[in-house]
């Protein structure tokens, strides 16, 4: 391209999960999430803004729909981690997203912090900070639907979807029926020239 | 947005915008940890030139709740009785590392002679200047105002704004930067404005003003309006006789008992009253209606934390007073090309 500013499109990109793969991944990390806390006991999502939150709820409700004692209303909460992040000075004005906290808060939870991709592992650290605000958790887990790799942080996930090996060039785009009104899919995207 | 000086060159946008973060911000006030890190090591100055007490103890709890430093700084006791300039002053604080000064000062147009002059490149935000302006006032009566409406439409508020809902607006009007500001930005949200207030404070070339002018409150209550704003009788600058005696002004133009009752009598249930502060009990409001459920001022003092809270994390966030950019790609990041406004969902 000739313009000196950034591409307006990728040069090429193939879609890696389907909407029924992300289904299947998440019916398995629901299934994971419980094993490993062998039960429903204490149980709280937290979906990360934006696409973190819809991945959240629809964990919670495949985890209500294996342990009926459950309601997945009462275990899925959003938590904006906007105003935690390290690169708030170099980054366009980002407005917050509402944080909701289940009913019962996060005192001696067992919190999954719930996100679409996971790549640097900063906006895992912002989540921690943000998490230590508002109650103190008996432990915390992650929950991605991508890792891609490329970890800044001693940080990494305790359920992963599916694991990308990507370059840095490309992007990963995750659509979600909820947040982007298309059928789910991830993609990626090569951004090289 | 680099700075906050008028209301009436916000866009609705940028208006709800901040709004939508004050939200956010308010939240945060409902917790046990009343902190965000967000402007951690930046610095504001609270610039007065002119009394105030809510004004700068909000301003100084809002920088205060976002980790910024403050530091206040108030004309009398300062070198300003020397005779020190305003340049000088702004250069001096600047020099000390301001990231965003706060000021307030008698003369209409020293914040915008402040941010447009060159003399220094931290933030400005208007907190007050003669006649003119009081943005983060307007903003916190908005903001209180939009929650009202939201809940009288059985709504939540993130997103909306004041389509449709009448508010009156009533007393000095002439010398009010609060009224002024208010009806910019309440035009701006979509609601109709009332001046209510006897003709001799009134301003020359009210006229083309986007509100309609009523000398008679009872009149104005009685068309209905979801919301009264009363103001403060400013006795520092009725500097000539603008009407006959205190008892007069009560009578005609204060929201007293027999008011109050008028409300039940036209039976608008949901009509709130506001008003900036500080006020003046038994003149332009009785104290059974500062007290009474329909009084908002609490709440507006309460939303004036988190409104201001938002105006400074949105004039002090951001890539645009930094010249390190970062390139990295974070798609685990809220992307531009979103569509919707972001608050709008999720909300639960």
């Amino acid at each position: 391209m000739s313009m000196p500013s950034p591409a307006q499109s990728p040069s090429s990109s193939r879609v890696v999960l389907s909407e029924a793969d992300i289904d299947r991944a998440l019916t398995r990390i629901a299934h994971e999430i419980l094993e490993a806390n062998k039960g429903s006991r204490d149980l709280v999502l937290m979906g990360i803004p934006r696409r973190g939150y819809p991945l959240a709820c629809r964990l919670a409700a495949k985890i209500a729909a294996a342990d009926p004692s459950v309601s997945a209303a009462a275990i899925a909460g959003q938590l904006d981690v906007t105003m935690f992040r390290d690169d708030l000075q170099r980054q366009p004005t980002r407005p917050p997203y509402p944080t909701a906290l289940p009913a019962e808060g996060l005192d001696d939870k067992v919190v999954v912090l719930v996100d679409d991709v996971l790549y640097s592992g900063r906006t895992i650290r912002a989540a921690l900070d943000a998490l230590v605000d508002l109650g103190r958790p008996r432990i915390v887990r992650l929950a991605v639907l991508v890792d891609r790799g490329h970890r800044e942080l001693p940080i990494r996930a305790d359920h992963v979807g599916k694991n990308l090996p990507t370059s840095s060039v490309e992007k990963v785009r995750v659509r979600l029926a909820e947040i982007d009104q298309v059928a789910d899919e991830v993609v990626i995207e090569d951004w090289s020239e | 947005m680099k700075h906050l000086l008028s209301t009436q060159d916000l866009s609705k946008a940028d208006a709800v915008r901040i709004l939508d973060t004050a939200e956010e911000m308010a939240a945060v006030s409902d917790r046990e940890v009343k902190k965000l890190p967000a402007l951690r090591g930046r610095t504001v100055v609270n610039l007065f030139f002119e009394d105030s007490t809510r004004t700068r103890i909000s301003f100084e709890a809002a920088a205060k709740r976002l980790s910024a430093d403050v530091i206040n700084f108030a004309a009398k006791g300062s070198s300003v009785s020397k005779g020190e300039s305003l340049k000088d002053t702004a250069q001096t604080l600047e020099a000390m590392g301001a990231d965003a000064v706060v000021i307030r000062h008698w003369a209409s147009g020293a914040p915008v002679r402040l941010a447009t002059s060159g003399w220094i490149d931290a933030a400005v935000v208007n907190a007050g200047d003669g006649t003119h302006e009081h943005p983060t006032q307007a903003l916190l009566d908005a903001f209180t105002l939009r929650r009202t409406w939201a809940r009288t439409n059985g709504t939540a508020s993130a997103g909306t704004d004041l389509s449709g809902m009448k508010i009156a607006i009533v007393g000095d009007i002439l010398h009010s930067r609060v009224a002024r500001s208010d009806l910019w930005l309440l035009r701006t949200l979509g609601a109709e404005v009332t001046m209510v207030a006897p003709p001799t404070l009134l301003p020359v070339g009210i006229d083309g003003w986007p509100c309609t002018i009523s000398y008679d409150l009872d009149e104005a209550l009685a068309k209905r309006p979801d919301a009264v704003m009363m103001l403060r009788v400013q006795a520092e600058r009725m500097n000539a006789a603008f009407f006959p005696s205190a008892r007069e002004y009560s009578r005609l133009w204060g929201f007293d008992d027999r008011r109050l009752a008028a409300l039940d009598d036209h039976g608008l249930s949901d009509t709130v009253i506001l008003h900036p502060g500080p006020m003046n009990r038994g003149l332009e409001i009785s104290s059974a209606a500062a007290d009474s459920p329909r009084s908002m001022v609490l709440q507006q003092v309460r939303n004036g934390v988190s409104v201001r809270m938002a105006a400074l994390y949105l004039l002090l966030s951001g890539e645009s007073r930094s010249t390190a950019r970062s390139q990295a790609d974070t798609p685990d990041t809220v992307p531009a090309a979103a569509g919707t406004a972001p608050t709008e969902e999720n909300a639960s």
